[in-house]
């Protein structure tokens, strides 16, 4: 096993990075091959990880501790545990897919790719930190490339978006940062080693628990995004360039969760039982209320950024329901899932908007007849966000109803209807893009590409991989889960 | 052979994948490898069925499938018994005739891979259906069924009506699902598992019962409304007819609609624990049944008269369960599915040959297609149910099973005769008469041996399938397919001879209506002309949907975009926008204030330099002179 | 007997001729002319009061070769200025050196 093999995961995009700054300017060729290498090497890692993780415990494993500021206690310290195994191994494909969709960006690109890996190591980082000031650095530091890759390379209205995005984001971020100072200053000694503060959940006060809980929340909401705080995701969506959408619909938006779980809800265990049905609330609003919204779409790029929102929800619906390992578990499964799946959704759109230059649902029609292959695919990805069974997206689903049923039903079962509602709007969608006469930009269109079949090629397999055989993914989580809802103690 | 049969699903899967990546260039191998997936399935569903019914007992095959502890455990397996073995024969014998058929009526086809690829995929999803034993795979299977349905409905999706009734079928079906999950979840959430034997052992001991149950087995139910077109969620079935005529034989009259009774049929330990939803299961069934019928008496498309007529059909089977006719409501789910998907296939072989749906420009096809006519005919006797055909025997289970139920046992008959009426007014304005379009019937033929053969081999199937359940034969049908225990099926020769003359009454009149000409159609229509445009108009229930929910969904839908456009997202640029506009304002304050006191400063000192600036003459000698001045003023003041 | 009080009397005429000067001349040379005669009237002030009021030491006669020095060292510097001033404006008026004025 390859010693700090998370150290390697987070800086070989960053070493990466310094490199393609290095390479002449108008190389592409060599550019964009040097950034596949890049995140090809963390992907291979990644798979190393998981073959070598142990999954029948919960503990932190391949951890490394160094003391980075010893002033104020603060430590360079990684680690991974069942809620990020899975999330750095998605991290790291979702960074090579975007790579390959990357290729048609034609301006300025090395510093695009420079940007992109940053951003890359950001991700990383956010998932295997374990103390939090490392989190909260790799936190803010994605925020940067971020707003420069949808600022400088985004569409007609990229200004507006990213500048909107950088706001709110990082108006989340200072709730955090101070229920993280909060954290800091009432430990003693002063720490800000989350395992220390796991442990000494217990002794925290209801009244600190409750306001550490709402701070930390705020932040997380804002990132996953729940109702009332969703609308800067169509605006980011749409204007970000595909290989951003795919990153920020496929990983930033997990972190939100990935938050919640890790932090929120094993340190302020009774906050989390106070909150468990307004969490469980908000994602049924979610789902129900982003299908709506959806429906009402002519964006084929905003209705995927909307139903982000809806799928999001299924997510805050598991994590309600916090006694129960099978809802928590298909929480994360949703999370794993909505990654896979949405983020090939933006890839296809990326691959017809480059062809056509619009995304308008109403410019396209009878793409079957004209480009099979694509629709194919796509249609196959829409099913799976559907929540067709036999696919990814339906395990979770029906994991979060099965287990959040018994805590709250009426709830759940609202939320339920949130199924047919993604059917309605996928299915109308279908229909105007897919089935009819050819009409519109649909007979210009050429065939989906093998660079970008490539690309969409293992987020379809996972995503039928896991939808046959879920305990491809539920072995890995089961353990840490199992003990998270022992830690909540509901 | 049983302990490997969960390979049956296997073969059409991999036929899928088969032609999905490697033949779909080639449309003979395509089509060869989906029929013999489906030959292979079709033998070994029939080796099973001997098997099982010759000695009944139950065979079950677990598989870990996911395993979260105690929170969340679902094996999946399947169960081989009397009930599945014998959906086997009825799904891999009409799949198997159905893709034989389509060999002819495909032919030309420019996505005929694709076509067997779907048939394939739907055959899967119909044999795990039927193979499952628990609820949880039973519903994965369910969904795949309406995702097959929904490709192959729409399969000529260049047609605005096809693709439109596709997804109509599959939001209208899942609007049925949506209570089959949440009856799911109750299950789990009362018994703590999905697997029947589990679930019906829950409620054996009592754990799920009462008001809970009820509303899980009313749900559950729910889904079974939605597959198998029961009032209210009917809509979709008759339009599912824009599909290829051979998938409307195989999915919309013979399998996946009669999921849902199969639902009910697996569940009926539910019902019967639960009165309330066993009789809401019952008149659901008999309106169901009775309205449709009411319909088909009308309707003018060859295939909307059998799509209403399934639905009838299917009615029929719900209200028997529902009465706890459990082999009744198997039997008949058996024999309707040979005849009605001969009934469907005959149809197909008439629209192959006269391009058009629409019985008014038929007539006297009878010389010109004789094996489809007569196959036609025999389909049409067994479905009035006349002795001996197959429809006979089980009709008269169902009749049988109203017995105590008068107000259920007057409308089944009702329903017999409105079936036998425009069962026979279809055959006679179809294959008798004079032909009304010349030209169309100057160009029909009798079609091609790969598609009479299958009629030839379900008019046999619909002749003697009934036999089976031959009530001096051991215990009928209830020796094969029971539940509970395998009671004795009397043959009640009264309500046999009720039946009979019901069914030749209909029969009679539409042989005096449509064949004689006595009576004139168009003055019986005229006579009663609100009834008969609602009847045409199928009760307006399309219109009123349309109306109620469809139109104020959209309306909604975008008023909810507005709102989270203009009011969320308002929300959001208005505090960024009072951010500017207090920035602005801290600016103006600022410069005026704050900046105005230090520049305040510097104008003074400005002035001040100003004045005294006239004494620097930059003169050295005035400077100089200066200098001696003051040393002589201060050498005098001194 | 020519005593301290003559020598002084001479140093300050001296000096106010040199003061007049300054003031007066237009001339920058005749002003460094003045300005030399200033300094002189000082080195006969400081040689006389060290004659007189300590003849033991020669403090006063020390300084006074201080200043010579001094003022040579100043006239090199001042000539040289003037010089550059007349290669720059043809002329070396000291009123119409003014361009360092504001």
């Amino acid at each position: 096993m390859i010693s700090g093999i998370l150290s390697w995961m987070i800086f070989i995009p960053l070493i990466g990075m310094a490199v393609t700054m290095l390479l002449p300017k108008d190389n592409h060729r060599l550019i964009r091959w040097t950034s596949v290498i890049v995140t090809l090497i963390p992907l291979g890692l990644s798979l190393l990880l998981l073959k070598a993780y142990d999954s029948s415990t919960a503990a932190f494993q391949f951890q490394e501790l160094a003391s980075w500021i010893p002033a104020l206690n603060v430590n360079y310290h990684l680690g991974v545990d069942g809620l990020s195994v899975p999330m750095v191994f998605l991290t790291a494909l979702l960074s090579f897919v975007g790579v390959l969709v990357s290729f048609n960006i034609e301006k300025r690109v090395k510093e695009y790719f420079a940007f992109y890996l940053l951003l890359v190591s950001g991700m990383m980082g956010v998932f295997a930190a374990l103390d939090f000031f490392l989190f909260y650095v790799f936190w803010e530091i994605m925020l940067v490339p971020m707003y420069f890759l949808i600022g400088i390379w985004g569409g007609p209205r990229k200004e507006y978006a990213a500048i909107k995005f950088f706001l709110y984001t990082l108006f989340g971020s200072i709730f955090m940062l101070v229920a993280i100072l909060a954290l800091y200053f009432t430990s003693t000694p002063n720490s800000l080693s989350m395992v220390e503060h796991i442990q000494r959940a217990p002794e925290l006060t209801r009244g600190f628990q409750l306001f550490a809980f709402s701070f930390f929340f705020i932040a997380f909401a804002i990132k996953i995004p729940t109702l009332p705080f969703h609308t800067w995701l169509p605006d980011a969506h749409v204007e970000a360039p595909t290989a951003v959408s795919v990153l920020l619909a496929g990983i930033l938006l997990k972190m939100g969760t990935y938050g919640l779980l890790r932090i929120s809800f094993p340190m302020f265990p009774e906050a989390t039982r106070y909150f468990a049905l307004p969490v469980a609330i908000l994602g049924v609003a979610g789902i129900i209320y982003g299908a709506f919204v959806c429906m009402a779409q002519t964006d084929l790029k905003k209705l995927v950024a909307y139903s982000s929102v809806s799928h999001m929800g299924y997510c805050l619906l598991g994590m309600g329901a916090v006694g129960s390992v099978a809802a928590i578990s298909g929480a994360m499964f949703q999370m794993v899932s909505h990654g896979l799946i949405t983020g090939a959704l933006f890839a296809l759109v990326g691959v017809i908007y480059d062809r056509a230059h619009t995304r308008e649902i109403s410019a396209f029609g009878g793409m079957w007849i004209k480009v099979p292959v694509y629709s194919g695919i796509m249609v196959l990805f829409v099913l799976g966000s559907l929540g067709l069974p036999g696919l990814s997206g339906f395990i979770s689903e029906f994991m979060v109803f099965l287990g959040a049923f018994p805590y709250f039903n009426v709830t759940v079962a609202i939320g339920v209807v949130g199924v047919l509602l993604t059917a309605a709007y996928f299915l109308r969608m279908i229909q105007k893009m897919f089935l009819g006469p050819v009409a519109g930009h649909t007979e210009g269109l050429s065939e989906i590409n093998a660079r970008e079949i490539i690309a969409v090629l293992p987020l379809g397999i996972l995503m039928i991989a896991i939808g046959v055989y879920p305990a491809l993914l539920s072995d890995y989580i089961q353990a840490t889960i199992t003990n998270l809802v022992r830690l909540i103690g509901a | 052979m049983l302990a490997n049969a969960w390979l049956i699903p296997v073969l059409p899967l991999v036929a899928m994948a088969l032609i999905m990546l490697v033949t779909h260039r080639n449309r003979t191998l395509s089509a060869g490898i989906s029929i013999t997936a489906m030959a292979i399935a079709f033998v070994w569903a029939w080796a099973i069925a001997f098997t099982v019914w010759g000695n009944p007992v139950e065979q079950r095959f677990h598989f870990e499938w996911l395993n979260l502890g105690p929170s969340m455990h679902i094996p999946i397996g399947i169960q081989i018994d009397g009930l599945s073995a014998m959906m086997l024969i009825v799904v891999t014998t009409v799949a198997l005739m159905v893709q034989i058929y389509s060999l002819g009526y495909m032919h030309g086809d420019p996505r005929y891979s694709r076509y067997y690829a779907y048939l394939s995929l739907f055959g899967m999803a119909m044999l795990t259906l039927v193979l499952a034993d628990n609820f949880f795979l039973m519903f994965v299977a369910w969904e795949l069924v309406g995702l097959a349905s929904y490709l192959l409905i729409g399969f000529w999706f260049e047609k605005q009506s096809a693709s439109d009734a596709g997804k109509k079928a599959f939001i209208t079906t899942r609007l049925g699902d949506l209570g089959f999950i949440i009856g799911l979840l109750m299950l789990y959430a009362g018994a703590g598992t999905l697997t029947f034997e589990g679930v019906f052992g829950a409620v054996e001991k009592g754990l799920l019962g009462g008001a809970f149950l009820t509303t899980a087995a009313i749900f559950l139910f729910g889904g079974a409304i939605g597959k198998s077109a029961q009032v209210p969620l009917h809509v979709w079935l008759p339009d599912a007819m824009e599909g290829p005529t051979p998938v409307s034989a195989l999915i919309h009259a013979a399998t996946m609609v009669v999921a849902g009774v199969y639902l009910v049929a697996r569940g009926l330990t539910l019902f019967m624990a639960a009165e309330t939803a066993a009789i809401t299961v019952a008149w659901i069934g008999i309106i169901t049944s009775f309205m449709a019928a009411t319909i088909g008496l009308v309707q003018n498309d060859i295939k909307r008269v059998l799509a209403y007529s399934t639905v009838s059909q299917l009615g029929y089977m719900v209200m028997a369960l529902g009465l706890g006719g459990f082999t009744a409501s198997t039997f008949h789910l058996m024999t309707h599915a040979f005849f009605k998907s001969l009934l469907f296939l005959g149809a197909g072989s008439v629209i192959h040959a006269v391009h058009t749906n629409d019985i008014r420009e038929m007539g006297g096809l009878h010389s010109k297609m004789k094996i489809t006519s007569t196959t036609f005919l025999i389909a049409s006797l067994a479905i009035a149910g006349i002795f001996p055909l197959s429809g006979f025997w089980s009709k008269d289970e169902i009749v049988a099973a109203t017995s105590g139920h008068p107000v259920f046992m007057i409308l089944t008959l009702g329903v017999a005769f409105m079936t036998a009426f425009y069962m026979f007014r279809l055959y006679f304005l179809t294959f008798t008469g004079t032909p009304r379009d010349k030209h169309k019937f100057d160009h029909a033929h009798e079609s091609p041996k790969v598609m009479t053969y299958p009629l030839i081999f379900l008019a046999f199937l619909s002749v003697v399938s009934g036999w089976i359940g031959l009530p001096w034969l051991h215990h009928g049908f209830s020796s094969v397919v029971y539940h509970g225990e395998p009671h004795h099926a009397e043959f009640h020769i009264s309500l046999a001879l009720i039946s009979t003359l019901v069914a030749l009454s209909g029969i009679g009149l539409a042989y005096l209506m449509y064949y004689k000409r006595s009576i004139d159609p168009v003055k019986v229509g005229g006579a009663m002309p609100g009834l008969y445009r609602t009847l045409l108009n199928k009760y307006y229930v399309d219109e009123a949907y349309a109306v109620l929910f469809i139109k104020p969904y959209y309306v909604f839908c975008q008023a909810m975009f507005w709102f989270d456009a203009n009011v969320v997202d308002g929300i959001v640029n208005g505090t960024g926008q009072f951010g500017l506009l207090w920035g602005r304002f801290q600016r103006w304050f600022d410069e005026t204030f704050v900046d105005g006191a230090v520049n305040g400063l510097g104008w003074v000192t400005r002035g001040f330099g100003a004045t005294i600036r006239y004494l620097q003459t930059g003169s050295l000698q005035n400077y100089a002179f200066i200098v001696f001045a003051a040393l002589v003023i201060l050498w005098i003041l001194r | 007997m020519i005593g301290l009080s003559h020598y002084m009397a001479l140093s300050a005429i001296v000096f106010c001729i040199g003061v007049y000067g300054m003031l007066t001349r237009r001339n920058a040379v005749a002003v460094l002319m003045s300005v030399e005669l200033m300094f002189n009237s000082v080195n006969i002030a400081l040689v006389a009061c060290a004659r007189f009021v300590t003849p033991e030491t020669v403090t006063g006669q020390a300084v006074a070769v201080f200043t010579i020095a001094v003022a040579a060292a100043e006239a090199t510097v001042a000539l040289a200025i003037v010089l550059l001033i007349y290669q720059h404006h043809r002329g070396i008026d000291v009123d119409r050196v003014n361009f360092m004025k504001w």
